[in-house]
């Protein structure tokens, strides 16, 4: 096991250098979805951590008990149980959110990110690691979310929370929380993250 | 007639109203990555489309059979070890999306070896991605769209039977394969553009996309323009006490984007 990284190495890696969405490009789809105000993303982004966290969790404690040939089945069913758990408790609790979710909380179950965390470390490391990797994966997700949402909702309805902060002269680019929008919005800033990443890797050449 | 008008309105909603890919943000991942050239993108979208109407065809007998609220089949389970008017209000819907996962997980078994058996080469050149169906957000998503017509709904005459459910499976899939084989279309020629270099690949992918999906949303409010043409009055009076009949504005559509969801039929 010396090969493999330890909990804080999992855990930093997960905010930037392996951020799932800009870097690793996984789970696109909710990503996209959701990202058309900050209250639904944050929402998204919390419910993916509880999944994440849970799935992790539990993958570890069983990961001994792991048939190689059927574990990608077990990973899902597990995931698929935390799914329905988070997707109930928002339908008790906050059942406005869970109705502009829509479909997009049971699709967390096919989200490419939680079962790529539980074969690349749940399934081989202990609970403790595994758990630290789910929380810093998941801060990295809830940040990209983040940052999309912030960008779409303060150019489209001019501010934040359905707070305006921008002057009422501001024209609405309506564009921005309508599908195009989010495709555009993540294009521009993967582009910039591999700009900025391309520059940094310039630099250490050059000194 | 108003039941062909029904399907006519749900395959133009699944296929170019709300498209999967370019609207309802589904199938992102096969949309980014099969997309380099174009026998490969439509191969990839008739193993979807193909998927997706086993998926679905298993999915809804489920849960008409066994997971709605009081379905014959569970009730009638219960019914041996609880009196009768327990068991009629049985209800397992919670379990729905445990076993839709387990119904597309064998449905894609069931393409994986059918192709292999009489399509080899196609199989050859599906490689990995065959497998990767099954964590393809379009399939689920249809199986959940499915079941918010089953269960749920109040009137019993508006629950989907098997015909209505299939339509939207069927073209959902094509809405699918359109958007990924133009998708394939453009970046075939892309190869050739002089792309700032942190915008190869996926980034470049996405603002098309997005471009695309300005083209997509000319097709917003064509439901109700068909209804209108078509439509005799005497049934449009009636279809307007039940369905909202008003256009979809671009204005409208900003405010609940993720809403359009709700209504396929709307």
């Amino acid at each position: 096991m010396a090969d493999q990284p330890t909990a804080i190495e999992r855990f930093i890696n997960g905010i930037l250098p392996e951020n799932p969405v800009y870097r690793q490009l996984l789970g696109m789809c909710p990503t996209l979805a959701v990202t058309n105000g900050l209250k639904p993303a944050i929402t998204m982004a919390c419910s993916v951590a509880f999944v994440l966290l849970g799935a992790n969790v539990v993958i570890s404690l069983i990961r001994n008990l792991l048939k190689p040939h059927l574990r990608i089945v077990v990973f899902t069913l597990t995931i698929a149980t935390f799914v329905t758990i988070a997707d109930r408790f928002l339908a008790a609790y906050f059942f406005q959110m869970s109705k502009t979710l829509g479909p997009y909380i049971p699709l967390i179950i096919v989200n490419c990110i939680i079962i790529c965390r539980c074969e690349v470390c749940a399934s081989k490391q202990s609970v403790f690691i595994a758990a630290s990797d789910a929380i810093g994966q998941s801060l990295g997700y809830g940040l990209a979310l983040a940052s999309i949402a912030t960008i779409r909702e303060l150019l489209g309805t001019g501010g934040l929370f359905g707070i305006a902060i921008l002057p009422a002269a501001w024209p609405d680019w309506v564009i921005m929380v309508l599908p195009p929008g989010a495709f555009i919005t993540l294009g521009l800033m993967l582009g910039l993250v591999n700009w900025i990443d391309m520059k940094k890797s310039g630099k250490n050449k050059n000194s | 007639m108003t039941y062909l008008f029904d399907i006519l309105m749900i395959a133009l909603t699944a296929a170019l109203i709300n498209n999967f890919v370019l609207i309802n943000f589904v199938g992102i991942c096969p949309f980014i990555g099969v997309s380099k050239n174009v026998g490969m993108a439509f191969g990839m979208g008739c193993a979807v489309t193909f998927v997706m109407t086993i998926a679905s065809l298993l999915s809804w007998t489920i849960t008409r059979l066994v997971l709605m609220p009081g379905a014959p089949l569970s009730s009638f389970i219960a019914g041996l070890f609880v009196p009768e008017a327990q068991a009629a209000t049985i209800d397992l819907t919670i379990l729905c999306y445990i076993v839709y996962i387990f119904a597309i997980a064998a449905s894609v078994q069931f393409v994986e070896m059918y192709v292999k058996k009489f399509y080899p080469p196609l199989y050859k050149s599906f490689g990995v991605f065959l497998p990767l169906i099954t964590t393809n957000c379009a399939i689920l998503f249809g199986c959940i769209k499915i079941m918010t017509h089953i269960v749920g709904v109040d009137n019993p005459n508006d629950i989907w039977d098997l015909g209505k459910a299939l339509t939207l499976a069927v073209f959902g899939g094509v809405g699918f394969t359109i958007a990924i084989s133009i998708m394939a279309g453009i970046r075939e020629d892309l190869e050739l553009c002089d792309i700032p270099k942190p915008f190869k690949g996926a980034a470049i992918t996405l603002v098309i996309g997005g471009i695309l999906a300005v083209a997509f949303m000319g097709f917003t409010g064509m439901d109700s323009g068909i209804r209108n043409a078509l439509m005799p009055a005497p049934e449009k009076a009636a279809m307007t006490g039940q369905i909202n009949n008003k256009p979809t504005t671009v204005a409208d559509l900003g405010l609940n984007n993720i809403s359009i969801n709700k209504g396929v039929t709307k």
